[in-house]
């Protein structure tokens, strides 16, 4: 299954858009982020991938790299029994990326709660609201620059 | 048999109305469980025929503010929550006692990160802290005979005569 995917992805996307790396087993595709809403059509449509289901998706800040934020999708092929990483870092400081809910329907809250967690905005997302906090409160507190204890005063408490 | 054979025919005793009313109210208080996380099974087994809390005389969990007099807050309050807990409060008629139940409750406990209360004396006056974590039932016990002790030394002047109009109930 392995070779399929790597195969069938290198030839219709190229080895510049997307690299392969293995671990313990599991595939991990580095994908170009411009390139995310038609790879993740391919990974669902094809006839022989069918990565139906879209498991989780988050983000990673890597504060002091070059490219900030990464946003790994984990994709689930039930047909094949076969689980796939997609992992897409947004160039520099960048902080946006297009939605993938055209593609999967259960990506909107995926993408909600990294949002809210990690202020990547998500291009044509239906409905880009937090998820978590408070609608009112203003900082993302998964970002590496956001106070463990948070802010004092950003989450109000009822008058005693 | 015990305090009604030696109370038989035409027998009185004195005393006074506070340490009457005060009396009865201490036996019979109806708690309001908010029980908001893993607090909330220790809450259920202490209602429970092991531990009984009937022994006590608050048995009656009242799932309305309205009709409960002391709030027992048993879970994590984060700051969202907070809203919640405090418009409980709010509802629940005067004279009313609160009870922090368990370490998350009383300080935050192991969570101490952004999003969670540390404490939550800071939006509501609590009248005592239960130590645990979760607290077993004994334990909880023991606090609400702390709290039948306070409620005990209570006078009528304690609490200012309301009238209906002064009580400030919140509606929805």
């Amino acid at each position: 299954m392995k070779e399929k995917i790597i195969k069938k992805l290198t030839e219709k996307f190229s080895e510049n858009n997307i690299k392969f790396s293995e671990f313990r087993d599991e595939l991990t595709a580095q994908v170009n982020p411009k390139l995310i809403v038609e790879i993740c059509k391919f990974l669902k449509e094809d006839s022989e991938l069918l990565f139906l289901q879209c498991i989780d998706i988050t983000g990673i800040d890597e504060a002091t790299s070059k490219n900030r934020f990464t946003v790994s999708y984990n994709l689930f092929s039930i047909p094949n029994n076969f689980r796939l990483r997609l992992k897409a870092s947004i160039e520099g400081s960048g902080d946006s990326i297009d939605s993938i809910t055209s593609v999967w329907k259960s990506a909107n809250w995926y993408e909600r709660e990294t949002f809210d967690m990690y202020g990547i905005v998500f291009n044509n997302h239906p409905d880009l609201r937090r998820m978590y906090m408070p609608e009112e409160f203003e900082y993302h507190p998964l970002r590496k620059d956001f106070p463990l204890m948070g802010i004092p005063g950003s989450l109000p408490l009822p008058q005693k | 048999m015990g305090l009604e054979s030696m109370a038989s025919g035409d027998s009185f005793f004195t005393t006074t109305v506070d340490a009457l009313v005060s009396w009865a109210r201490k036996n019979s208080v109806w708690p309001m469980p908010l029980g908001i996380s893993c607090c909330a099974i220790e809450l259920i087994a202490a209602g429970g025929p092991k531990y009984d809390i009937a022994r006590f005389g608050a048995e009656v969990m009242r799932f309305t503010p309205r009709q409960c007099d002391l709030l027992i807050v048993a879970g994590t309050v984060t700051y969202k929550m907070s809203k919640v807990v405090r418009k409980i409060y709010d509802q629940m008629p005067e004279p009313k006692w609160v009870m922090a139940m368990g370490a998350c409750t009383s300080s935050g406990g192991i969570y101490r990160t952004y999003s969670v209360v540390q404490g939550i004396d800071q939006f509501l006056p609590v009248d005592i802290y239960v130590a645990g974590c979760p607290p077993r039932p004994d334990n909880l016990l023991h606090a609400l005979m702390h709290i039948q002790e306070k409620i005990g030394k209570t006078k009528a002047s304690d609490f200012p005569n309301q009238t209906n109009s002064d009580i400030n109930v919140l509606q929805n």
